[in-house]
């Protein structure tokens, strides 16, 4: 709704007359003004860097300058270090969570459609989730020891619980006219639940997925707090040590843009994949 | 084809005329409420409906008019007393009685064909024979050229005309319409109103109207139900004597000012009684 608005202006719009015009609640302004307001906030934020280290008023210590941080960086893409790191972090990442949605999709799907299942799986989902992943470690390394599994023990705990409930509400959410209606149509509930409810849930189910994966990144560093010898999250811990501050931000850097990457990557598949969701 | 939800065996009950299709009788309604109390929905009601017969049935807000029209659909059961379709005995949902909605039902994930032709693929019909009937009645309500769109590409109008063909598709005994229009605005409501019409002299289908629009009730009906407020009773039957086809030039005659009259003063009567009600009493 608000999309749609956002697009319907005034053809000829008065130019404002103070800073006030800006600031009507929910209000659209002129689209150059939009942008020009983008264009300083980054440019502000880039040039108070700048400022702060070219002009020497930050040690290096604690904030590179900008072109330290992309040499650093081309130097870790030259010596092979970051791809390394990267990919070993996007695996266990990825692994965590697709084992989270393989077993997560389906849980929640049931939970949200039969009450019986929501009954017998509630109680234990509804405690673990506000466990705080990190205090699991323990136990993690108690039951499976300190290697890759563990990291990706954490990612999947991190996402599994909250992915479960997410899913459950979307199942949940499923108009029940339109399940009604495809009995009336004829259809038997194992039908009703083939061909209704479950691809009713796809675009909930997809947003969910995008989400978690966001999640799933920001247990990165928890899992690699413990005896890792490769990743992001352990090139950001391990550079600290060393005070390679110019590092840590390539790290992050890294972390940041593959996030952007998955997310944007999951909007584009929606569209793909569901080209009828409403959400496409 | 055998209708699902119905069981064979006794005699038509009751008024022993050949022409009834649908027959309700005696059938109680009670729900059990969030604090454990007892809310009867609807209260010993009874009706009739003929074969090829337009019925609509109208009532003051909450007085489970749309319990009634999911207890034909077998999506409710009946506490008390029974529903006879055809001589059989409703016992759960079924083909035989296709369903529209007011809010939008449509599978989005499917086409106007893909929902058009639900009903007979999930019935394991072969594939030219789905094609067939989809192609015929997405042409009857008037959207060729959309078989490919998607629910979220049409209007709510559209939508409820794909809506109305898909349960056509599955050639019911009974249509149920539970106020299809009522989320409408005023002329794309009048053109549907127009069209059901129509669709109901090429089809020759029984169909049972729920509506809170009184003159939807009369423009559409041959006979009127007027309901009582919580409990729900049947309060009234009126019948028009309106020729057809109608056009909308029935809304201006002496008959159809008459009964509307009579059922706006039966309705506002009880909706003062629902309110002094629960104004009264707790809830």
């Amino acid at each position: 709704m608000s999309l749609v608005r956002s697009r319907l202006r005034p053809a000829r719009s008065r130019p404002a007359r103070s800073l006030g015009e800006y600031l009507r609640p929910q209000e659209p302004i002129p689209r150059p003004a939009y942008l020009g307001i983008l264009l300083a906030s980054t440019l502000a934020l880039l040039g108070a860097w700048g400022v702060a280290t070219y002009g020497g008023l930050v040690q290096p210590l604690f904030l590179p300058s900008p072109s330290a941080i992309v040499r650093a960086g081309a130097e870790m893409v030259r010596d092979g270090s970051l791809l390394q790191h990267a990919s070993a972090s996007v695996s266990v990442i990825v692994t965590g969570w697709a084992l989270a949605v393989v077993v997560g999709v389906p849980v929640g799907i049931l939970m949200g459609t039969f009450k019986a299942v929501e009954a017998l799986v509630e109680p234990v989902v509804d405690f673990v989730r506000y466990l705080p992943v990190s205090a699991l470690i323990p136990l993690l390394i108690l039951y499976i020891g300190i290697g890759t599994a563990e990291k990706i023990a954490v990612i999947f705990i991190g996402t599994f619980f909250q992915l479960v409930l997410l899913v459950a509400d979307v199942a949940a959410h499923v108009p029940r006219e339109q399940l009604e209606v495809s009995y009336t149509l004829g259809a038997s509930r194992a039908q009703v639940l083939g061909r209704v409810l479950l691809p009713a849930t796809l675009p909930g189910v997809m947003d969910t997925l995008r989400i978690t994966m966001g999640w799933a990144w920001t247990y990165l560093v928890v899992a690699e707090l413990v005896s890792a010898d490769r990743g992001l999250g352990y090139l950001i811990l391990n550079s600290m040590r060393g005070l390679f501050t110019d590092r840590i931000f390539v790290g992050l850097v890294t972390i940041g843009v593959l996030g952007l990457g998955f997310d944007l990557g999951f909007k584009w598949l929606h569209r793909r994949l569901l080209p009828w969701s409403p959400k496409a | 084809m055998v209708a699902q939800g119905l069981s064979p065996s006794p005699p038509v009950p009751g008024s022993g005329v050949a022409a009834v299709k649908l027959s309700v009788r005696g059938v109680t309604v009670t729900f059990r409420g969030r604090r454990g109390q007892e809310v009867t929905a609807l209260d010993r009601l009874s009706l009739d409906v003929a074969e090829r017969e337009i019925v609509s049935i109208v009532g003051p807000s909450g007085c489970g008019k749309s319990t009634l029209l999911r207890l034909v659909a077998g999506l409710v059961r009946p506490t008390e007393g029974e529903i006879w379709l055809d001589g059989r005995r409703v016992t759960g949902p079924g083909a035989d009685r296709g369903m529209v909605f007011q809010s939008y039902t449509l599978f989005p994930w499917l086409t106007v064909e893909g929902n058009v032709e639900f009903g007979p693929r999930i019935r394991g019909l072969p594939d030219a024979y789905c094609r067939e009937v989809a192609q015929r009645y997405i042409q009857m309500v008037g959207l060729a050229g959309f078989e490919r769109a998607y629910p979220k590409e049409l209007s709510g109008g559209m939508m409820q005309r794909v809506a109305i063909a898909r349960a056509l598709a599955n050639d019911p005994e009974l249509l149920l319409m539970d106020e299809p229009f009522g989320a409408l605005d005023a002329q794309t409501r009048a053109f549907m109103q127009e069209l059901l019409l129509d669709l109901w002299q090429k089809t020759a289908k029984t169909i049972l109207f729920v509506t809170h629009d009184i003159d939807e009730a009369l423009f559409l009906g041959d006979r009127v139900y007027v309901m009582t407020a919580r409990p729900g009773r049947i309060r009234e039957e009126l019948r028009l004597r309106l020729p057809r086809p109608r056009t909308w030039e029935v809304t201006t005659s002496e008959e159809f000012a008459a009964v509307k009259r009579r059922v706006l003063g039966i309705i506002r009567e009880e909706a003062a009684r629902a309110m002094g009600a629960s104004a009264g009493g707790p809830r």
